[in-house]
């Protein structure tokens, strides 16, 4: 008897909706399985992963601050994805944002304006869309491949950040640490409640899923994205611009990472340092993979990959299990999801012999 | 039955597919030497029922005998082994690699590429076939890249041919070039199957003939015997009309205009185009007739906008267009059916409904920056009715149909584009007899209505039916047009024969291959 891989002629919705459920099954059976190898009791363990943090109100309230991100990032990298443009460097985008805002928040002349925020969030957009605008001209024009140019331009926005909070924009009252002084007042945006640290940002990341699903479901030009994702040629056919498909693709996703970028600064950090994110950028595109690349798909992925998050520092506190845990959830999650994909989309069959 | 045993003995063969009964309870036979025509239309089972002799696809039912023995479940490897060779209507070919290399991977023993590509050589020289081994299957033609399937099968020496539909990409010398190879193979004993729906080719080649109709067989005649009428009744189940071509009286200004066209090949073995000058009235279809490779894509991507160039004199309606994208010129009424239909003239994955907005936003389907989806679907439903597309409604996905169902939609789709213009590549390949001559009707009136057609063709037999004036396309160059009543098969052939004379694999390419 031999065995055969084949694509499935046709594949149900259900199955297909599936998938990612089976994959975080998968992923928690087998993260349960790590615990057990590591000396842990997996049950209880997992019970703190995945259940404990979410047990009290403020828990809640914390995924939703470290998923506000992730969906925000998601919504945007997904328009390019779904006309594959791969923009790995989200991460590179949130920076610039975040330091844009910071700027604009610390040295604009009039400290008190009421418009500083507004300023700042378009600064932050502008920055995300600064930097994945530098990928877009160089794959447009050059043909340069946007994965390496995007992670590439991560690493350098992470130097840029580095250098201006040990250099120029170090705060002189800070015990020289390696931080920016905390922005003004009127550059911060207050928690909904004070006990938590919950922002606006929530209702601006639901204003993105909201607009994403327009943009793909409704827009001619979300239909020519996905005409040049799914056919080039069939859109050079119709006259679809490649360019313009391009520079879409990437800006989206640098507007949004920019956005995300200016909400954890001008939230829940307050101010610059040489590290403002626990690589949202990269986890975002497993949220928008996760999520099927659709918007309730990646309200539901951003919800889980926070969960990972807010476990791993849950279990690192009551175990003293290591942190990296968090991204080997992420890799199993990611792992599983691929095969489950896979799997919808093809199937084994047994090829019968002659007789 | 026979006393003697035959080479290949089909009894009860049936197939089901969910929803439909590909082939029932088919029974035929054929002799050594024998060479046997499936004639039916596209759907009729004829591809199933090949791909079941030759162990792709397994019978639900039935017996299949060759030489004798039973076959029951086989592969398509143990076919071979026997002898059995298959040539699919949908090339299996890897595109990234050489012709020799995607020959290699059907022998047997050792690799050795050098001696292979002189045995390549040697066998498509006895059989006229224009095949270099060293070229890159990517950047062959589709009717090139036939003749490569084609001559894979012969170096197997086969014992029963299986030829899918093999003519409908061959210029009339080539097929008659490849009758002559086919008689020869039968004279030596082999026997060939040959599923085609073209009556004429059947007649003047194939000794019997089974018709099928919806999976069942409607008929087993001497096609010599038959006329091509009788044929024809037999697998449409009704009589066919026959083109209707009013007179007409053409626009004073042409609708297309091109001068000193010139454009570079695609790929390295693609077709320079050179100096190409040509005017399409409204009220005409012109053809170009010619060999799909001699500049036929690179024609027809100038003239769409998918190639650019600004130096080359396009006119639509008097209005320079040569340096405008495709969207601006399907704007000014330009219509385009492309040579691909999947991936290209549709997206494999995206719905009917979705596809009809690929070119239907220039009639609204796209507005104000929105896809409007209700008018979407009505105007795929409408399509899907108007050209009895068969399929599962507008939500189809493009992928799901048959070649030929997909090519009606996409043409049913760009005429009701109503063009100003309209440009069609093959525009009934794969198509059936039935549909095609609709089509065929469909493309005449459009041009009686006002519209200047332009029609891109190997089928002679089609443009000769359509066509008010016909140039020939060959080597880049574009001949004089030869009107209507003056244009027959002998003179377009001879203009169409003539140039594939030079086409390299006769000149200096050895010397490449040397080097290599």
């Amino acid at each position: 008897m031999q065995l055969r891989i084949e694509p499935r002629v046709t594949t149900s919705i259900v199955i297909q909706g599936l998938a990612p459920i089976i994959a975080v099954t998968m992923t928690l059976v087998l993260g349960g399985i790590l615990f057990a190898a590591m000396g842990y009791p997996p049950l209880e363990t997992l019970w703190a992963f995945f259940i404990e943090p979410i047990s009290t109100i403020y828990g809640a309230s914390e995924l939703l601050v470290k998923a506000v991100p992730l969906v925000i990032i998601a919504t945007g990298l997904a328009i390019g994805f779904r006309a594959n443009i791969w923009n790995i460097g989200a991460e590179g985008q949130l920076t610039i944002g975040a330091i844009a805002a910071t700027g604009i928040g610390l040295y604009f002349p009039d400290q008190q304006a009421v418009y500083l925020l507004a300023l700042m969030f378009l600064a932050g957009c502008l920055g995300g869309l600064f930097w994945a605008g530098i990928a877009a001209y160089l794959r447009a024009r050059f043909h340069t491949s946007e994965i390496l140019v995007t992670l590439m331009l991560t690493y350098i926005a992470a130097l840029i950040l580095s250098w201006l909070v040990r250099g120029p924009w170090r705060d002189p009252a800070g015990f020289n640490f390696p931080q920016t002084a905390l922005l003004p007042p009127a550059g911060l945006i207050d928690p909904i409640d004070f006990a938590y640290r919950v922002t606006g940002s929530v209702y601006f990341a639901i204003f993105a899923l909201i607009a994403m699903w327009f943009f793909v479901a409704r827009s001619f030009q979300g239909y020519k994205l996905a005409v040049g994702g799914a056919a080039p040629r069939a859109a050079r056919y119709a006259g679809f611009s490649e360019k313009s498909a391009i520079w879409i693709g990437l800006l989206t996703g640098g507007a949004a990472a920019g956005i995300a970028g200016f909400f954890e600064v001008a939230g829940p950090l307050g101010q610059l340092s040489p590290i403002i994110s626990p690589g949202y950028g990269f986890a975002a595109i497993i949220v928008a993979f996760i999520g099927r690349l659709h918007p309730v798909g990646i309200l539901l992925g951003g919800l889980f990959l926070a969960l990972i998050y807010l476990g791993g520092e849950s279990v690192q506190l009551g175990y003293g299990i290591p942190a990296p845990i968090t991204r080997v959830f992420q890799g199993l999650l990611l792992f599983f999801l691929l095969a489950s994909e896979f799997a919808v989309s093809h199937r084994i069959v047994r090829v019968k012999e002659a007789h | 039955m026979q006393a003697m045993t035959r080479r290949l003995e089909l009894t009860n063969i049936t197939k089901r597919y969910p929803g439909v009964i590909a082939n029932d309870a088919i029974t035929l036979g054929v002799s050594a030497g024998e060479i046997h025509a499936i004639l039916g239309e596209n759907g009729a089972g004829k591809s199933t029922l090949m791909k079941i002799i030759y162990g792709a696809v397994a019978a639900d039912d039935g017996e299949i005998r060759f030489e004798g023995k039973p076959l029951g479940v086989h592969s398509p490897g143990h076919s071979r082994h026997l002898g059995i060779e298959m040539v699919y209507q949908h090339f299996s070919l890897f595109e990234t690699v050489s012709v020799a290399q995607n020959i290699a991977l059907c022998q047997d023993g050792r690799l050795e590429l050098t001696a292979l590509g002189d045995r390549i050589r040697q066998t498509a020289e006895r059989y006229g076939l224009v095949v270099d081994p060293d070229k890159i299957v990517f950047d062959l033609s589709v009717g090139e890249r036939q003749q490569v399937e084609i001559l894979r099968c012969l170096l197997q020496k086969p014992k029963l041919l299986i030829l899918d539909e093999p003519t409908s990409v061959l210029a009339p010398q080539a097929i008659d070039q490849l009758f002559e190879v086919l008689r020869a193979l039968a004279k030596d004993g082999c026997s060939i199957l040959y599923i085609s729906h073209k009556l004429d080719e059947v007649r003047a080649l194939c000794d019997s003939a089974t018709v099928l109709r919806n999976g069942k067989v409607t008929g087993d005649v001497d096609p010599r015997q038959a006329t091509s009428h009788e044929l024809a009744v037999m697998m449409v189940g009704s009589d066919l009309p026959m083109t209707k071509m009013p007179k007409t009286t053409v626009s004073a200004e042409p609708v297309l205009r091109v001068k000193n066209l010139s454009a570079e090949p695609f790929g390295e073995k693609g077709r320079k185009l050179s100096d190409i000058t040509l005017d399409v009235h409204a009220g005409e279809v012109v053809g170009i007739a010619g060999v799909s490779g001699n500049g036929q894509s690179e024609l027809a991507v100038c003239l769409s906008g998918e190639a650019l160039d600004p130096n080359s004199l396009i006119q639509l309606d008097g209005a320079d267009i040569g340096h405008l994208p495709p969207d601006r010129r399907r704007k000014m009424g330009l219509a385009y059916v492309p040579e691909e239909r999947l991936g290209r003239g549709a997206v494999p994955t995206h719905s009917l409904m979705q596809n009809a907005i690929l070119t239907g936003y220039v009639r609204g389907l796209a507005h104000m920056g929105l896809v409007k989806k209700a008018r979407a679907r009505a105007f795929a439903n409408a399509t899907i009715d108007r050209y009895s597309v068969k399929t599962n409604g507008a939500g189809a996905q493009a992928n799901s149909l048959s070649g030929g169902n997909l090519q009606k939609y996409i043409l049913g789709r760009e005429l009701s584009l109503e063009p100003r213009l309209l440009i069609a590549a093959q525009p009934t390949w794969g198509v059936d007899v039935g549909a095609a001559s609709f089509v065929r009707q469909k493309i005449v009136d459009l041009s009686r209505n006002g519209a200047a057609v332009l029609i891109i063709s190997e089928e002679l037999d089609e443009l000769l039916e359509i066509c008010d004036r016909i140039h020939v396309l060959s080597n880049g160059r574009l001949s004089a047009a030869i009107p209507r009543g003056e244009a027959t098969r002998e003179k377009l052939g001879l203009n169409i024969g003539g140039a594939t004379l030079h086409l390299p694999g006769s000149g200096e390419e050895p010397s490449d291959a040397a080097a290599h």
